[in-house]
């Protein structure tokens, strides 16, 4: 092996350039969570973060029940297991002002930025009231109101376009920043890296999130990927990473409040990783043969992000009562966006040509 | 041993150029690697640099000429015998740039005959001539001035001033933040311009030419074009994909395909195909300002070609509409972009020949303007469609499927059409050349069809 040439060579100074080759910011990042890894929620943040996990989590188990009916079709993709990743993220940002894109596992995204319950289940059952007016499906889904920008049905897509939301937020100075979300899969598209670069030399506001849920449909990471450390993929593009327990909602919520407060100084793109797990298969057709039920139990049981956050409040002296009266309105609420979602009328014929252009020519 | 210089070619379409000025006088001792003179061509300029070794004998062009075609001898390089170092490239009449054969064959004279007035500009409007390429930059220009929101990016548009000029002067106006370089990653800026037109901005993303498009066509078609559906109407995508598209000189088969047909395949998208200047300013002007999607397909071959601009302020014409270029009553040659030139050129000497035939120029080719054709078919009985791209699964099938499904009754001859050869382009010239489509080939067909 070659010796690695003194900092001083002239070898070193080419490789590194002018400016030298320390970027202390590439570490400065995480040193700064591991300093303070659980977010100070108040009380009633807490609560609130326990309810918006807990309305994904039956939402995407009644969604799951509606696709076993037939009232869903096509591609379904739940976010079981990964409440606290969108959750704890998007707490941190400021609604309707900050932007927000991710793949095709969306609803818990759409969930966790406010975005009705009803306007999502009618989407899944393809009608008229869904968001997109039925026309967009689970993976399709938008709310420019709420600068909610989809629902991106191609794997790594939302990566770029999520780029030129941020550069678009640059671009008009308005502060915001946009959270671009993607899993270990589209991790290895060339399209993420090719943004990377771009947002780095511009230095665009985006937080890039990798929700590493440990596989690419059916491929477990360490099969499909050279560097399994995703949060380390921005060093060479010299975005700072950030290794996060995805499991748990106030330290996904603390390493948000790191990652943003560096990009909106100004300093450019941070990749964040967080390790999450989904206890459904990656769509419903999936027969699950790559991981066994052990596993998935082994998380359920001991790692689940609402099971933690509800000892957590209890520990903080809430009742089981008013956690009890919590669990029965969000199954109220899930039970209603479902019936809204089964009798709402399909979309008239005459949308089929609809909306494919905007104007006339 | 006098050793003849040549002017270089300093680009696979170049013609000729001007020799802007001298860096070394008669007598100067020339070596090899010595700057000799500066080229000037409409896109660029460039260094001539000696090959050879010797003495700058008799300057045969004087700096400033204009037009001086690639291949004329400008100066006479005296070698310096046996007194000189050996020179292993001493070989004569090396030119930087091997002198373009005067074969380009491929390349259709500039036919400007007398053509049908655009009913969309004023009568009486002044008219100025104009090159494609300094249209469309004016368009960008006049866009850009009256919307904050509209930038342009891509590969080469900002400091170098475009690859092929168009985005000339736009950086020195505009400045960094709405006239963007991009690294070469067309997937990933073609994503960060659709990104940046859903988040609200009015981006013009330039490539450099369509073949490199390939990389981007995901975001081209995926994310820009199906949103707008996908969203129920909600997200819209106002972007502009613009460049040149089609064959352009020698340039071989991965840099020379029309890819018309791609993108007019897809629901969502506006596809525009402008021929001459005042269809390029005022159709990229109305692309700009359209909430759609658009691509906007150039033609490298057609950028340094002067036409007749009217003088208007705000000069934005209708898409979706096809323009008569030519009256005429007994054929029509359905054409676009590049093909208009060539139906032209064969009109011309159709009515040598006693036929008159319309040429209709489609300039935009989703949504495409069905009327314009079928009204045309009523007219004169007879298509011939002349597009430069492959014939199979071409705008020309669409338009034989059109007239056959919706003009069956006018028909008085089956429609034919006159395309590239079904091979990818070859490199060869004189292969090329049978590979291209060209205005004999027309006559041919239209003959065809009128039974003479």
């Amino acid at each position: 092996m070659a010796k690695p040439a003194s900092k001083n060579s002239p070898a070193a100074k080419a490789v590194a350039g002018a400016e030298g080759d320390e970027v202390p910011a590439l570490r400065a990042l995480q040193q700064a969570f591991d300093a303070n890894k659980k977010y100070a929620a108040s009380d009633a943040e807490l609560l609130t973060f326990y309810e918006q996990m807990l309305l994904i989590r039956r939402f995407e188990e009644r969604a799951g029940q509606l696709y076993g009916l037939g009232l869903i079709g096509g591609f379904c993709h739940l976010y079981i297991g990964q409440e606290a990743v969108a959750v704890g993220l998007q707490s941190a940002l400021k609604e309707g002002h900050d932007s927000v894109i991710t793949g095709y596992r969306d609803h818990g995204h759409m969930l966790a930025y406010g975005i009705d319950p009803k306007v999502i289940m009618a989407e899944l059952t393809g009608r008229e009231a869904g968001i997109s007016r039925g026309k967009g499906g689970s993976m399709h889904m938008f709310s420019t109101e709420h600068k909610f920008y989809g629902g991106h049905g191609i794997v790594g897509a939302q990566v770029p376009l999520g780029a030129g939301l941020a550069f678009a937020h640059k671009y008009r100075e308005d502060g915001g920043v946009c959270m671009a979300y993607f899993g270990d899969g589209a991790a290895n598209q060339g399209q993420v890296y090719e943004t990377f670069n771009m947002a780095a030399l511009w230095q665009l506001p985006i937080v890039f999130v990798v929700e590493n849920n440990g596989y690419a449909m059916g491929t477990a990471v360490q099969r499909g990927s050279a560097e399994t450390h995703f949060y380390r993929r921005g060093t060479a593009f010299r975005i700072p990473g950030l290794d996060v327990n995805g499991m748990d909602v106030l330290e996904v919520r603390a390493a948000a409040e790191v990652a943003l407060d560096y990009v909106r100084n100004g300093n450019g793109p941070v990749l964040m990783e967080l390790h999450t797990y989904r206890y459904r298969g990656h769509s419903m057709s999936d027969p699950a043969k790559y991981r066994t039920r052990e596993e998935v139990q082994e998380m359920r049981d001991k790692h689940d992000p609402i099971e933690a956050a509800k000892a957590e409040l209890i520990a903080r002296g809430t009742s089981e009562d008013k956690l009890k009266e919590i669990d029965k309105r969000i199954r109220q609420q899930v039970a209603e966006a479902a019936d809204f979602a089964e009798n709402s009328p399909e979309p008239d014929l005459s949308e089929l040509h609809t909306d494919v252009l905007v104007e006339r020519y | 041993m006098a050793i003849e210089l040549k002017m270089p070619a300093l680009s696979p379409t170049m013609e000729e150029g001007t020799l802007a000025r001298w860096l070394k006088n008669e007598g100067d001792a020339i070596r090899s690697g010595d700057i000799i003179a500066e080229i000037e061509t409409d896109k660029a300029t460039m260094e001539f640099e000696a090959v050879d070794e010797g003495t700058l004998g008799k300057i045969m062009v004087p700096a400033g000429t204009a037009g001086v075609k690639v291949g004329s001898v400008i100066a006479v390089l005296q070698g310096d015998g046996e007194a000189a170092a050996p020179t292993p490239a001493q070989t004569p009449a090396a030119a930087p740039a091997p002198a373009a054969p005067a074969a380009t064959g491929s390349v259709a004279p500039a036919a400007a005959p007398v053509a049908a007035k655009d009913p969309e500009i004023p009568v009486g409007t002044n008219m100025k001539s104009v090159t494609v390429r300094e249209a469309l930059r004016d368009a960008m220009a006049e866009e850009m001035r009256r919307d904050s929101r509209v930038f342009v990016m891509g590969e080469e548009v900002a400091q170098y001033q475009g690859a092929y000029k168009v985005t000339q002067g736009l950086l020195d106006e505009f400045g960094p933040k709405r006239v963007i370089d991009t690294p070469i990653t067309e997937y990933g800026f073609a994503g960060i311009g659709t990104g940046a037109a859903m988040g609200g901005l009015r981006p013009i993303v330039e490539f450099m030419t369509f073949n490199f498009a390939m990389q981007a066509i995901d975001h081209i078609i995926n994310s820009a074009a199906k949103t707008n559906y996908m969203s129920g109407g909600q997200m819209r995508c106002p972007i502009v994909f613009r460049g040149p598209n089609g064959a352009a000189a020698r340039v071989g088969a991965q840099h020379s395909q029309n890819y018309g047909p791609w993108y007019a395949s897809v629901p969502g998208l506006v596809v525009i195909a402008p021929y001459d200047s005042s269809d390029a300013k005022g159709l990229l002007k109305a692309a700009i300002r359209s909430e759609d999607p658009v691509v906007f397909l150039e033609n490298e071959l057609v950028y340094g070609r002067s036409f007749e601009l009217p003088e208007l302020d705000d000069h934005v014409l209708p898409i979706g509409k096809a323009r008569v270029m030519r009256e005429g009553r007994d054929v029509t040659i359905v054409s676009y972009s590049i093909g208009v030139g060539f139906a032209l050129e064969a009109a011309e000497q159709l009515a040598a020949e006693g036929i008159e035939a319309e040429v209709l120029d489609l300039r935009t080719l989703r949504p495409l303007d069905k009327q314009a054709v079928l009204d045309s078919l009523a007219k004169t009985n007879r298509v011939v469609v002349a597009e430069e791209g492959f014939p199979v699964c071409s705008i020309a099938s669409e338009i034989i499927a059109i007239c056959m499904e919706e003009g069956f009754d006018h028909l008085d001859a089956p429609v034919l059409r006159v395309c590239n050869e079904d091979v990818p382009l070859p490199y060869a010239a004189n292969l090329e050349r049978a590979a291209l489509i060209n205005a004999e080939g027309i006559v041919k067909a239209v003959k065809q069809v009128c039974y003479r």
